[in-house]
């Protein structure tokens, strides 16, 4: 990222920071480059023609942690636009939410920041949730891999805060790692892999060939799929192990002609995390096959081609802030904002734990666009959504699936179910 | 899906009678307009045989449409275009176009005709438009994707939802300054109003629920809630609402529940639930009431239900996605 990262400048000074996005904002109407808020040092400077909170306003502090460096952001890796991939950070999301709170926020009297922190490691990022929790922020959304979000999440263990996991899809992180203060915008893996193969058993493509990476992260996403083909009765014919390399050593696991000459299927789901490799499936193997998973069609929390429920101004704005479409962990961001300012707003921002609680209670109905009211599940703290089946520039199904119900939410037909959970908090 | 009536003599013979019995006015066409979004055009339908009289090319994305307080010309919201086509209801042909701003989508005319009151969704903004003078006049900031816009029955309020805020605005016509913030159910959208302006009903689409406010104090008063048989919560997504003249009843379609909700509005009761089409939206009455038509979003026609038996009598092949229904008889 060549972006400069800014947490620093602003973590001391939230009234600065809600106003220079105000700010940036009165710009956004303009079609000149816009400012960035929080990634341009100008924008500090803007503060001045801002419109203010009014003077007795009651800021909520949402803190935003990010990896930095995050290989998943690499500007390579963005431009390739894998279709499974996002599209750049997801502090986007973050803002553009915080941007739709601005008139409840007034008819409140309260008012809705974002402080934006970067770390290099596990312990970097800790020190600065440390440092804003003393200093009174109880809300954080954290940008960083699974591994990483583990290891927050148990150092903060009991601490009168929440965390909102936006970018991890780890199933673990679900299960056995679950925690009671960290909550999941972002769908998991279990909740993808069920999305699709609920597509491809609506479809009768019921044989699959399973293409497998290297990485670690490949594997979890070859089991979730293992999972859900026999929750659902997919068959998988055969998995084979791919390699991003040309050395012919290695050709039966790099070609994806040899690949996938094997036993006949239906289709071919690539587990893929960084998908690289998955790019170039399509149209290389023996077999006219369609290509899901990584590649081809994927299970994604949100696609920029979404067209109902809202999603196109959505989009709109989005694409206003950051100047490139929304992706899924722009979504997350966005959601666990909003998740906030509906809790703040439906009991009139109370204290920290009545908003913990009604965040994480029936009761709470979170727009996201997607058609339905979307809230937390209450045994692993997912928060439970309608998933799209998409291409590169189509949504062709939105998951679950007619057809496939549950005795109390069909969108619990995604993921982990309360008897599946694991998780004990 | 049972339709019933579709095509039944009885019904048929209820619907001519009905029609004919229709009070005679000056410009009456008996005309039946419905805007189609993914059309570009309305559909003019005769209200007696259902033919299509006429098809009228809007601009892109027609959607909410008004009559004029004469009933001579139509308004039709075209959404892609930024602007509201202007048609002449006898002559049936567009006259001419009213820029509005960015992405339109619904609009009310105050009381004597003079001017416009237009939300623009991605602006999240309402525009002032002088009718005559074909221009805006003035632009008031609101929450994010305002939809639904009414005035109070002596113009000096306007009324106007912010789907992503959850909020009613409530607006002073004469210095377009807000006056209140009201938060209310999810995703609010439209709008109905007793005939004194007391209660201002909104459906919350994603609240499942109407939102009755007090005209007067522009605070929460009360709440209707749907539960028709055989739907979860999640499938009633209520968005259109009409309301009787005299304030008795109101309609209020269910969306994704298929169905259209009778409410008493002194009790606040639903009294009964008739199954329309796909996607119900768009509720409009005509103007003795005794029928309510209905715009099914997903099955591209129009539902035409007998207020007085509360049944379907016909659905309506329209354009693709009918937004709105308006009548001139």
């Amino acid at each position: 990222m060549s972006r400069e990262r800014s947490g620093r400048r602003f973590g001391r000074s939230i009234v600065g920071f809600a106003f220079a996005l105000l700010a940036s904002w009165s710009f956004a109407a303009t079609p000149s480059p816009l400012p960035k808020a929080g990634a341009n040092g100008n924008a500090a400077a803007l503060a001045a023609t801002a419109r203010a909170p009014g003077p007795a306003a009651k800021a909520v502090r949402i803190g935003y942690v990010e990896l930095e460096p995050d290989a998943r952001y690499d500007p390579l890796r963005l431009k390739f636009r894998g279709l499974a991939q996002p599209l750049g950070r997801p502090f986007a999301g973050a803002e553009v939410a915080l941007r739709e709170a601005r008139f409840v926020g007034d008819a409140l009297g309260a008012s809705f920041a974002l402080e934006r922190v970067a770390g290099a490691d596990a312990k970097a990022l800790l020190a600065a949730i440390d440092t804003l929790h003393k200093d009174g922020v109880r809300f954080f959304l954290i940008d960083a891999p699974g591994a990483i979000v583990a290891e927050l999440s148990q150092a903060v263990r009991g601490r009168e805060l929440l965390l909102f996991n936006v970018s991890a899809p780890d199933d673990a992180l679900r299960q056995e790692q679950c925690q009671a203060n960290l909550l999941h915008t972002l769908p998991n893996h279990a909740m993808s892999a069920d999305a699709l193969t609920q597509f491809l058993v609506s479809k009768k493509w019921r044989s699959v060939l399973l293409l497998e990476g290297p990485r670690a992260d490949d594997r979890l996403i070859a089991a979730a799929f293992e999972r859900a083909a026999k929750r659902f009765g997919l068959k998988i014919v055969e998995t084979k192990k791919f390699v991003l390399s040309n050395d012919p050593r290695q050709r039966e696991q790099g070609s994806v002609a040899l690949l996938t000459a094997g036993a006949d299927h239906d289709v071919v789901f690539v587990a893929d995390s960084d998908g690289e490799f998955a790019r170039s499936v399509p149209y290389r193997s023996v077999r006219a096959r369609p290509v899901v998973g990584a590649e081809g069609l994927a299970a994604l929390g949100w696609h920029w081609s979404w067209e109902r429920h809202g999603a196109p101004q959505l989009n709109a704005r989005l694409e206003k802030q950051a100047g490139r479409q929304m992706s899924d962990p722009d979504w997350a961001a966005w959601v666990a904002v909003k998740a906030i300012v509906e809790a703040v707003v439906r009991t009139q921002n109370a204290p920290f734990a009545q908003l913990r609680d009604y965040i994480r209670g029936d009761e709470i109905t979170i727009d996201g666009f997607k058609g339905n009211r979307l809230g937390f599940r209450p045994w692993d703290n997912q928060l439970r959504q309608p998933m799209l089946l998409a291409t590169h520039n189509a949504v062709v199904e939105r998951a679950p699936l007619a057809g496939f119900l549950h005795p109390a939410n069909n969108m619990d037909t995604l993921g982990f179910d309360r008897r599946d959970s694991r998780c004990a908090f | 899906m049972i339709r019933p009536g579709r095509g039944a003599p009885a019904a048929a013979l209820t619907l001519a009678f009905v029609l004919a019995a229709a009070p005679a006015l000056a410009k009456e066409t008996g005309y039946v307009f419905v805007s189609s979004e993914n059309d570009n055009a309305v559909t003019v339908l005769d209200g007696r045989t259902w033919q299509v009289v006429k098809t009228i090319a809007t601009g892109p994305r027609p959607r909410d449409m008004r009559l004029s307080p004469d009933r001579g010309t139509l308004y039709v919201v075209a959404s892609k275009a930024g602007r509201v086509d202007v048609i002449d209801v006898a002559r049936l042909e567009l006259t001419h176009s009213i820029p509005v701003g960015e992405d339109p989508e619904m609009f009310d005319i105050g009381p004597d005709g003079k001017r416009m009151y237009v939300s623009n969704e991605e602006d999240a903004r309402v525009s002032v438009i002088d009718i005559a003078g074909r221009k805006p006049v003035a632009t008031i900031d609101v929450g994010e994707e305002p939809e639904g816009v009414k005035l109070s029955p002596d113009g000096r309020r306007l009324y106007v939802t912010s789907e992503v805020a959850n909020m009613v605005h409530v607006i002073d016509t004469a210095t377009h300054r807000i006056l209140a913030n009201v938060v209310v159910g999810n995703r609010p959208r439209r709008f109905a109003m007793t005939p004194d302006g007391g209660e201002v009903w909104v459906t919350n689409e994603l609240g499942g629920a109407v939102t009755i406010l007090d005209g007067a104090k522009n605070a929460l008063k009360g709440t209707v809630e749907f539960k028709p048989k055989g739907f979860r919560a999640d499938e009633i997504t209520p968005v259109g609402i009409a309301m009787s003249r005299d304030g008795r009843t109101a309609y209020v379609t269910l969306g994704r529940a298929n169905h259209v909700a009778i409410v008493e509005v002194a009790s606040r009761k639903v009294t009964d639930y008739v199954l329309v089409g796909n996607r119900a939206w768009g509720a409009t009455l005509n103007r003795d009431e005794s029928l309510l038509f209905v715009a099914n979003g997903l099955s591209d026609d129009v539902s035409v239900v007998d207020t007085r038996t509360r049944k379907v009598l016909r659905s309506v092949p329209v354009g693709r996605v009918p937004h709105t229904v308006v009548v001139d008889d």
